[in-house]
């Protein structure tokens, strides 16, 4: 039987996992439940942050900077996929759905493979002086690295709330989301703003990815399982909306450390699968959907 | 009947391949290239017909592959029961896959097929019977139906198994099921207002997709006399089965099977030649490659080349 004590500690773990799965799933948050693009890529770009990361922090840097660093890097690289994208697919609009989706799925096995062929199978790790040391509060060890991970999962989500509600551009962004057609008809260029929340997308990415390896070690194929976890998150938040993203992460993390702890590690993949699933078959618009 | 001569022939051709005494890795090789025949076909009943993209491949496999081993391991089961099986487990999969995922299209249904693998695979790891994460070593029985060795029995097999599935794919593809999976391609609202009833095609086509996966994934464990998670349940199976049929050109059925014999043929060559991780980036830079330069596939530029030397 487990006891009252041991459920709480993995509630509270849980908020911890939480808040840090809702941080790895505010880019796709963004670019497929506002835009509408098919990005299964999401998840291998965020191995690839998270391998950038490794990379740079080698020079002795603290991983935070290092992702903070790399967010321009990924945000050209984000306005370049989508331009793409749209030139080839959206502005064709010739069948999107199966070739968009067979591009993004290609485009997450090339990142995969090349990480394989240059970085190995290994898992990789980065050194910081937060890693490895807990927090201790009565009879709760909180282990820094979660912590740091938590305040970055607040960070960003504050910010791209804010910036979603309060500036011009990310007012913008949310009003493509809902009608393409309106904007053009206000003279603005849909194009101009989808490419800007885009690179935003990717941008946060590369800072999510600093955290996954802060958390823990990263291995190429990590990607696999993280697909579950970030659509998971999105679609029980109902697309596009970032505090509903927040609560999704939330529930997310406690049901798989509570999982974790009853029945065992080895059933913690299928919990975001599950989740996932069982959402999409019962209600595909998510607990916040319209 | 011009097709079923070939389809016979074809067959008669292999059989005689698998008896001749040529070196025994090409049968090694020729029943992957075959299996992913096979698998290329059945994706593209569901995605090339229909449009509906297939993440979840490896699950129709494995559950193929995992019923053939439950099969052989209670009863001893030869080896056509345990085909017959897998495929209708697998079926039933597929069956249930299309009744949970009605309303949901384009990346929500991918998405929910990948999420069947990733559950399944939970269950195997810890179903203790079928050997759970380490696996399970499974030794051949000894028939060997008049074939020198196992493996070019198996390969006769898979190769019995790619023409019956090329054949189903070619009958559905000009029946009216094949009909009105292209106009639910086409348009999902517009083929329900012409009386297609949009929903039991679907379901059909679910069906016999995963049917025809499972078929490919039960000679599986009795061609590696082993069976393991990680490696049955590997999302590599999906980028193959969706690259080959995108590569060679969804439209007709010629096409998953000209993308198949191609790719599965570099495939193998690389992978003895250079290594394994670099056969699955050739099928993601070729996939990528063609959707963009050429979305439709192999046949569309031989059609476009035909047209152009007129």
């Amino acid at each position: 039987m487990i006891s009252i004590d041991l459920l709480f500690e993995a509630v509270l773990f849980g908020i911890l996992l939480g808040c840090f799965y809702a941080a790895v799933s505010l880019g796709l948050s963004v670019a497929f439940g506002l835009l509408d693009v098919p990005y299964v890529a999401h998840p291998a770009l965020l191995i690839l942050g998270s391998y950038f990361t490794f990379l740079l922090s080698k020079t002795g840097l603290d991983p935070i900077i290092c992702g903070l660093l790399l967010m321009p890097v990924f945000y050209l690289i984000g306005i370049a996929l989508y331009r793409f994208y749209y030139e080839t697919f959206e502005r064709r609009s010739s069948d999107t759905g199966v070739r968009g989706l067979a591009f993004f799925f290609g485009i997450a096995f090339i990142i995969e493979v090349c990480l394989i062929l240059v970085f190995g199978v290994d898992q990789r790790t980065v050194s910081a002086t937060y890693i490895g040391s807990s927090l201790e509060i009565g009879e709760y060890r909180f282990p820094y690295r979660m912590l740091v991970a938590f305040g970055i999962a607040i960070f960003l989500t504050t910010l791209l709330t804010l910036y979603f509600s309060k500036t011009f551009n990310g007012r913008a962004i949310k009003a493509v989301g809902q009608d393409e057609g309106a904007l053009r008809l206000m003279g603005a260029n849909p194009v101009k703003i989808k490419q800007l929340a885009f690179g935003i997308a990717t941008a946060v990415n590369a800072l999510a990815g600093a955290m996954l390896i802060i958390v823990g070690p990263v291995e190429p194929a990590m990607d696999r399982i993280y697909i579950g976890r970030t659509f998971c998150v999105v679609v029980l938040a109902g697309l596009g909306s970032m505090s509903g993203t927040l609560v999704a992460g939330l529930i997310l993390g406690i049901a798989e450390s509570v999982v974790m702890m009853t029945l065992g590690a080895s059933w913690a993949p299928a919990v975001s699968f599950g989740l996932l699933l069982l959402m999409l078959g019962i209600r595909p618009q998510g607990l916040f959907g319209r | 009947m011009k097709y079923s001569i070939y389809a016979f022939l074809t067959i008669l051709a292999f059989l005689g391949l698998s008896l001749m005494n040529v070196n025994e890795y090409i049968f090694f090789a020729g029943f992957v290239i075959l299996q992913f025949v096979v698998l290329a076909t059945a994706w593209n009943i569901l995605g090339g017909y229909a449009g509906y993209v297939n993440f979840g491949v490896p699950a129709f496999i494995a559950v193929g592959a995992y019923s053939a081993v439950v099969l052989f391991k209670s009863i001893s089961a030869p080896l056509v029961v345990q085909i017959i099986g897998g495929g209708i487990l697998a079926g039933l999969l597929g069956l249930m896959v299309g009744l949970l995922t009605l309303k949901l299209r384009g990346i929500f249904f991918s998405i929910a097929t990948v999420a069947v693998v990733f559950i399944l695979e939970t269950v195997v790891m810890n179903w203790r019977y079928v050997g759970g994460a380490t696996g399970l070593q499974l030794t051949r029985p000894p028939d060997l139906w008049g074939f020198d060795t196992y493996t070019r029995m198996l390969f006769f097999v898979m190769a019995v198994l790619a023409v019956c599935s090329v054949s189903i794919a070619r009958y559905i593809q000009d029946s009216f099921l094949g009909r009105g999976l292209r106009a639910v391609r086409d348009s999902e609202e517009a083929a329900e207002c012409s009386g297609v009833p949009t929903l039991k095609i679907k379901l059909i086509a679910c069906t016999i997709s995963g049917a025809l996966m499972g078929v490919a994934g039960a000679p599986m464990p009795m061609y590696l006399s082993y069976i393991e998670p990680t490696a049955t349940f590997n999302l590599n199976y999906s980028i193959s089965a969706l690259g080959m049929p995108i590569i060679g050109g969804t439209s007709h059925w010629i096409g998953p099977v000209i993308g198949a014999l191609l790719l599965a043929t570099i495939q193998q060559i690389v992978t003895v030649t250079v290594s394994n991780e670099l056969n699955v980036l050739v099928v993601g830079v070729l996939l990528v490659l063609f959707v963009v330069l050429a979305p439709d596939g192999i046949l569309g530029l031989i059609k476009k080349w035909k047209q152009s030397s007129k």
